[in-house]
């Protein structure tokens, strides 16, 4: 079987026979490996070798003590075909064709002769989540190793058919080649009839990017046509035989206990089943419209504590640190002595700035399809983080862990917010009360309600500046929104950089660039406040404060772009800059906002942005154009109400996001770093523009906007 | 109650409830799932389908509404293997990232070209601003629909 580029069906089927054979001791099950995928060349890298070479990324469950821990493998079959497996989950930012690139490039096959298997936690390696921009980082370099040490055994399996010298074979286009003799024989033939494992050094030496062919390129998205067709499944387009809907009935406020259930009314609806079990509440049902009306003819009691709103949000941030215990220990960054360093300045300032809680707003909401046979359990999902849904499915219904399987189809974005199991955990107690497989997909308004949103918080910031505008102390306390992108890139002498985690009245997670939203626009908008202060130029003051050569050519460029310093900000239109690092690449972000009365547009944006080796340009230009569009929402209007346990405005009418007509024009230059090793690009490139825009609008009016968003309802109502 | 349905040039009869929603039934009782849920209050536009050459939102429209009037979804834009050009313009852009926004987008940009063949960036993103693309693909999908209008 496997002989050729797998149709959905065949895949499926695959999959379900290789459940759990690859799971534990997978030393052993090798030869089932085969069995499965007919014979070939296996190529495992071990968690071990990774380690080796001192990755930041963590080792699985287990631990790197076992050996048969696996980060990746990939499988040549008979064809010559080559089967990519990564725990890792295409949500849009384009991984599914960038790693495929990286295997070609080191495999030297063609990109149509690669398939990857993603995110299965039966058929891919355990991974930890996709998320932190670590996939090009960290799975790029493992499966970039898999493919060269595959084409390393390939090139040796054909000098020992050939009985000639490796060093003089060459591999192309998924042939192994003599130059001399002019004989060539392709991965499939060399494959044939083998069933050859091989471990991967931990040293196996990779391309320069400065060599790439097939990575480095702007190859088009593989499975594009898919999407224009409306051909490719998310997991909300999941259909199973005697498919079941789903509903959960939710509370009337967080944290609210069920105090009496009336269930009779809904009981009366055909086909309606429901479902109880504690606090849970749902419904079963032949049809979405079915299961909604009887989830609306219960009739619940709920118990609620007395909560806050969002008026009382900042004060009760500040003066609820420390009461989050399981926290842990926050170490603060100090450098220097902040009393000296004050001592030497001639300008102290102090501001304080606000980020509200937002909401992800994927398109897909959440969703969830789940099937139960016998005691083992089988849901589809949209997670960024399928192992952990694993784990959370395994403890919730007491099932062994090699009794679970999480598969995550290509899923409809997720932007940080789909790390937790929430819809398949709901989907499965409702197929096991069923006994039939279930469909859950989360509504919008369940979605601004029960998913969790970007924490807000509140940050201090306090600097002593010279007379020549170089910065000798920095002052940086974050309140509850989080710690990333915390640390200053300016060279400050004196520094003492510290989050306190705070009681978050809403349920909050990761975000797309998680804090370093908050911490840039407070730092970035501190260093405009403090140029002003010093009567300087906000790029100048910068730039003194920097030798960071990294940090430095993204400013000047984006700065060079936009034609800064070229033309003063007016009462009508404003231009800002804001920069930094996070995650290992660089973002410079110039805007131009106009001013018409109290409304605020920005007109134009220009970002320069470098993440080391480009692996993709044309995937990394959409994310970083999306990026800024998407971080415009925060920036200017995006904010979640809440009061007593209750989203105010949970519905897309009452929760503003980024349309065609708020889009301004947008230039990005791409500084391609070939010496540098690909950084992650998802998040980064949203930094810059909230900042750079509360500047605008201060250049423009005089106006000093510090809490995010900016302008909701327009300017006067803001200062 | 029996309600006949034509999608894409066939004709369905489908015993459903008349207030059950034209996005459900399409998605659900035809397994034509290119269109999609996006917020379920016609917001978004990701549920967007012509109903005889118009775009509606099928999301807020009962089925009994769509009842015996020409329906046309993503799936029945490919002619004979062949992509509309409002396709083509996506492909050939990558105007998308998770793709979830997609066939929304397609679909009214099909329904403006329809009436406005030769619609400038301005019209395109006035039309097309009831539907949203969370990724923030807006302005490769200006240039999609654009490269559309000139072969259409």
């Amino acid at each position: 079987m496997a002989t050729k580029i797998f149709t959905d069906a065949e895949l499926e089927q695959l999959q379900h026979e290789a459940v759990r054979r690859l799971r534990y001791g997978f030393e052993l099950d090798r030869r089932d490996f085969f069995k499965l995928m007919g014979g070939g060349l296996l190529v495992c890298l071990s968690w071990r070798a990774v380690t080796a070479q001192e990755t930041r990324e963590p080792v699985p469950r287990g631990g790197d003590d076992e050996p048969a821990a696996l980060a990746a493998w990939l499988h040549v079959n008979e064809k010559g075909l080559v089967t990519v497996y990564t725990g890792k989950a295409e949500l849009g930012q384009n991984i599914r064709t960038s790693l495929t690139q990286q295997v070609a490039e080191e495999l030297h096959v063609p990109l149509s002769s690669i398939q990857l298997v993603m995110a299965d936690t039966e058929l891919t390696p355990y991974d930890r989540g996709t998320f932190g921009s670590r996939t090009t980082p960290y799975m790029g370099p493992q499966l970039r190793k898999a493919a060269a040490a595959a084409r390393v055994v390939l090139i040796q399996m054909a000098a020992e058919r050939w009985k000639a010298d490796a060093g003089k074979l060459v591999a192309s286009g998924g042939k192994v080649l003599d130059p001399q003799s002019k004989r060539s024989i392709s991965y499939g033939e060399l494959t044939k009839g083998q069933e050859f494992v091989k471990d991967i050094p931990a040293d196996v030496p990779l391309a320069s990017p400065n060599d790439w062919k097939i990575a480095g390129t702007p190859v088009p998205k593989l499975d594009a046509r898919d999407f224009v067709t409306g051909r490719h499944k998310y997991t909300s387009d999941m259909t199973r035989p005697n498919l079941q809907y789903g509903k959960v009935l939710r509370p009337r406020a967080f944290h609210a206990t069920l105090a009496s259930l009336e269930t009779a009314d809904a009981q009366k609806i055909a086909g309606a089943t429901v479902v109880r079990d504690g606090n849970f509440v749902g419904v079963v049902a032949p049809s979405v419209e079915v299961a909604s009306r009887a989830v609306d003819a219960l009739h619940a009691e709920w118990n609620a504590p007395k909560q806050i709103s969002d008026r009382e949000l900042y004060s009760y941030l500040r003066n609820s640190v420390g009461s989050e215990e399981d926290e842990g220990e926050q170490p603060s960054h100090r450098v220097g002595s902040i009393n000296d360093g004050l001592a030497a300045s001639t300008k102290t300032l102090a501001q304080t700035y606000t980020v509200a809680y937002i909401a992800h707003v994927p398109l897909e909401p959440r969703a969830a399809v789940a099937e139960w046979s016998a005691d083992t359990l089988t849901v589809w999902t949209g997670t960024q983080r399928p192992f952990a849904v694993q784990e959370e499915l395994a403890e919730t219904f007491h099932l062994p862990i090699e009794k679970v399987r999480v598969i995550v189809p290509d899923t409809g974005s997720a932007y940080g917010g789909k790390h937790t199991g929430d819809a398949a955990v709901e989907a499965a107690r409702l197929a096991k009360a069923a006994g039939r497989p279930v469909k859950l997909v989360w509504t919008r308004e369940e979605e601004f309600t029960w998913a969790y949103f970007r924490p807000a918080g509140v940050i201090d910031a306090k600097a002593g500046v010279r007379a020549d505008g170089t910065i000798l102390t920095w002052e940086f306390d974050n309140y509850n929104s989080g710690p990333a992108g915390i640390r200053t890139p300016y060279n400050v002498p004196n520094q003492r950089i510290e989050f306190h985690p705070a009681d978050s009245p809403l349920r909050q997670g990761s975000y797309r660039a998680l804090a370093a939203t908050a911490n840039f626009f407070a730092r970035e908008s501190f260093m405009d406040e403090l140029a002003h202060a010093m009567a300087m130029d906000p790029l100048e003051l910068r730039l003194k404060n920097t030798t960071d050569a990294r940090l430095r050519a993204v400013l000047e460029t984006a700065a060079k772009n936009f034609g800064w310093g070229k033309e003063k900000s007016s009462p009508r239109r404003g231009f800002g800059i804001a920069a930094g690092t996070e995650k290992g690449s660089y973002v410079g972000t110039c805007v131009e906002v106009a001013i018409e009365g109290e409304n605020v547009a920005i007109k134009r944006v220009v970002e320069a942005f470098e993440c080391g080796a480009v692996v993709n340009p044309n995937g990394l230009q959409n994310q970083i154009n999306g990026a800024i569009v998407q971080g415009m929402g925060g920036a200017l209007f995006e904010a979640i109400h809440f009061d007593n346990g209750i989203i105010l405005n949970p519905h897309l009418a009452q929760y503003r996001v980024p349309r065609f007509k708020d889009v301004p024009q947008i230039e990005i230059e791409v500084l391609d770093r070939k010496d540098l090793p690909p950084a992650g690009a998802g998040e980064t490139p949203i930094l810059g523009i909230s900042p750079a825009t509360a500047n605008a609008i201060f250049a423009a009016t005089g106006v000093r906007l510090r809490a995010m968003p900016l302008v909701p309802n327009g300017l006067k109502s803001s200062s | 109650m029996a309600i006949i349905l034509v999608v894409n040039g066939t004709s369905h009869t489908l015993d459903v409830p008349p207030d059950q929603t034209l996005l459900s039934t399409i998605r659900d009782n035809l397994d034509l799932t290119g269109t999609k849920y996006g917020c379920g209050e016609g917001q978004c536009g990701a549920c967007t389908v012509l109903l005889d050459g118009k775009p509606v939102r099928s999301c807020i429209t009962p089925v009994n509404a769509a009842s015996g009037k020409k329906i046309t979804t993503i799936e029945g834009l490919e002619q004979n293997g062949r992509l509309h050009p409002v396709q083509e313009g996506f492909l050939h852009q990558e105007a998308f990232q998770c793709g979830y926004c997609t066939p929304g987008m397609i679909m009214i940009a099909v329904a403006l070209l329809q009436d406005t063949p030769h619609a400038d960036e301005q019209v395109i993103a006035q039309r097309m601003n009831g539907n949203v693309c969370r990724c923030g693909t807006y302005p490769r999908i200006v240039t999609a629909v654009r490269m559309a209008t000139r072969r259409g």
